[in-house]
């Protein structure tokens, strides 16, 4: 087996607040390899995008990250210097945001922001770059490319503007893509588009992903690998077949009852919900952060979680597992 | 962007249109020429005399027409008080506006936007502390008492500088700090404010993820942006100080443009404060246009609206 692009041990993100520290990452781990796909799920507020952006170490000053290991292609990230980061940054991992109408800088042209991001990077001329950016905006679907470079964000629409930030990540040919929620802030016609493209230049380019979402059915088209995270945790981790397949944690199986099925969902039946909301994280957290809204908690949720590992599958909860066989459908 | 420089040039002659008629109108709004030109011993005859001679019995139209046709020629009229032509007592005066305006507003500019985008980098730190303290202390107090503050520290007590008069370069210390100190406050809380809300932008993260350096951050991607509002309100600042430094003019006597209108409204020397006007108004059309194309090569955005 080969070293892992990406190597995350208990990575924990603590942020100050007025009332005490809110612990809004608690001991995650994960791992992913050259080419594979990773998609992150969970609610707004479970931090996954929090995850991303210290991947990223882009953290605001306030957030305290802490981490037994996180290391990318071997190098442990969280004692680099700045300025080692930095070429990291945007050289061997890009980001793609949820905010296309925002992320580019109003200022610049198209062409100067694509190419500024290959040029921070990489000893080639103007020339050169700009050569890069016209190939790159061609391969994100954009027609008259060179026309482009010359034009300011405030003249694309929200779904060109996500490919030229697909474009940007990519200018540098990237090991690692992290994409967090890509899609969310565009036309439902154009989701299916940038997603769909975006993982097309995945598998040809040969990158490793992390992809943020909250839409299952994406995850279920594209992801490799699934992290099931809810208020912090990681619930349920394992290859994207075991997780549809045998979705242990009742977190999980409730998010799975959310999505409607062709076929499998009748019509005029009711959707599944998962009713209360993500608790709070502030001060001390133990036991089962899931029991407030679980059906099956008891009090032994409040005690310490044991950890339920087949193959590459792992869940926590304290039902051996996660109470499944009480949901299942006699066949 | 030419397009936008033509649109623009043609608001500014619109404008300046206007203004020239309201400066016209000032005559007659004031009361009587005649009378206030025959002076206050003359008899109703001599008012007529007068009124004739100068042509105010004719349609006020027709005057502006006239008024205008020769200040587009650079005739502005004589000055009742010196019996001059008013173009080139203006002229003479300018010289020593002109420099003192743009040496208040570059002293302004350069420390208030460094210390604006200090301020903005490490939100309530000692240097934004020091940045409130200064503004709040620029803005209350008056320049006239600062001025004489400097004079008495400066020229008396330590005598490193003149207090009085314009035939050196040291002459224009003092004042250029009482003018620039007065358009600070305002400049650099316009930077901070600015820069703060640029620097949490989504395009600010994404040039951090780019790996670009922090100076780049802040400077190529932050004051770019946070600028453009320091832009306008510098223009307003910079017409305010060539036509308002009548108080930093008195108090060091420097007799420049803002001295002689002073002098001349007590002298109720009308076609000078007209024209004094007119130069004035002029200004601040020249500088907001200024502004107005520099902010369109800053932001895209506005080229084209």
């Amino acid at each position: 087996m080969t070293e892992p692009l990406l190597n995350v041990r208990n990575l924990k993100l603590d942020i100050p607040v007025a009332s005490g520290t809110l612990h809004a990452v608690r001991g995650i781990d994960f791992d992913l390899k050259r080419g594979e796909t990773l998609c992150i799920v969970g609610e707004s507020g479970s931090g996954k995008s929090l995850t991303s952006l210290a991947l990223m170490g882009l953290l605001g000053k306030r957030i305290v990250r802490k981490a037994d290991q996180m290391t990318f292609d071997g190098t442990e990230l969280t004692t680099m210097s700045a300025k080692e980061l930095r070429k990291l940054r945007g050289g061997r991992m890009s980001m793609i945001f949820q905010e296309p109408m925002t992320s580019l800088n109003p200022a610049y042209t198209i062409g100067d922001q694509l190419m500024e991001a290959l040029l921070l990077h990489k000893p080639v001329g103007r020339e050169a770059a700009r050569a890069r950016a016209i190939e790159l905006l061609e391969k994100v679907g954009i027609t008259a490319a060179e026309s482009r470079l010359g034009q300011y964000p405030h003249q694309l629409s929200g779904g060109l503007r996500q490919r030229v930030m697909i474009a940007m990540a990519l200018m540098c040919g990237p090991e690692l893509i992290i994409a967090d929620e890509p899609t969310t802030a565009l036309d439902v016609t154009i989701q299916a588009q940038i997603l769909r493209l975006l993982v097309d230049l995945i598998r040809e380019m040969n990158m490793a992903m992390i992809l943020i979402t909250h839409d299952l059915g994406v995850v279920a088209r594209v992801a490799d690998k699934v992290a099931v995270m809810y208020a912090g945790e990681l619930v349920e981790t394992g290859p994207a077949a075991d997780i549809f397949a045998k979705p242990c944690h009742p977190y999980t199986r409730g998010l799975l009852r959310c999505i409607p099925l062709p076929g499998k969902t009748e019509r005029g039946s009711e959707l599944g919900t998962i009713p209360g909301i993500v608790p709070s994280l502030v001060g001390e957290v133990s036991g089962c952060v899931f029991r407030t809204r679980c059906d099956y908690a008891a009090d032994a949720c409040r005690n310490a979680i044991p950890r339920h590992t087949e193959g590459a599958h792992t869940f926590r909860c304290i039902h051996p597992d996660g109470m499944r066989h009480a949901e299942e459908v006699p066949a | 962007m030419l397009q936008f420089i033509l649109k623009r040039l043609m608001l500014a002659a619109i404008v300046a249109l206007t203004v020239s008629f309201i400066s016209f109108s000032l005559m007659f709004l004031s009361g009587d020429p005649a009378a206030a030109l025959a002076g206050e011993t003359a008899s109703g005859e001599d008012i007529e005399a007068i009124r004739t001679l100068y042509g105010f019995d004719r349609p006020m139209l027709v005057q502006y027409w006239e008024w205008l046709g020769s200040a587009l020629t650079g005739d502005l009229g004589q000055s009742y008080y010196f019996k001059l032509p008013v173009a080139s007592l203006i002229a003479d005066r300018l010289g020593v506006t002109m420099t003192l305006g743009l040496c208040g507003i570059t002293f302004a500019l350069l420390t208030a936007v460094p210390l604006g985008v200090a301020a903005a980098i490490r939100p309530n730190s000692f240097i934004d502390r020091l940045s409130l303290f200064m503004s709040v202390a620029g803005q209350a107090m008056p320049s006239f008492w600062f001025g004489l503050i400097l004079i008495v520290v400066f020229s008396i007590k330590f005598g490193m500088l003149p207090p009085s008069g314009a035939s050196t370069w040291k002459h224009f210390i003092m004042p250029t700090i009482v003018l620039g100190y007065y358009a600070m406050p305002a400049i650099m809380r316009l930077t901070r404010a600015g820069m703060l809300d640029v620097l949490s932008s989504d395009y600010i993260r994404t040039a951090r993820a780019k790996g670009a350096s922090e100076v780049r951050v802040l400077f190529k991607h932050g004051l770019r942006n946070a600028i453009i509002p320091v832009v306008s309100l510098a223009a307003v600042q910079m017409g305010f100080m060539l036509g308002g430094s009548i108080v930093v003019e008195s108090i060091f006597a420097l007799h420049g443009a803002g001295f002689l209108a002073w002098e001349s409204i007590g002298r109720n020397d009308l076609p000078t404060v007209q024209a004094l006007i007119l130069v004035f108004a002029m200004f601040y059309i020249v500088f907001t246009f200024l502004a107005d194309v520099l902010n369109a090569w800053l932001d895209p955005r506005m080229r084209s609206s």
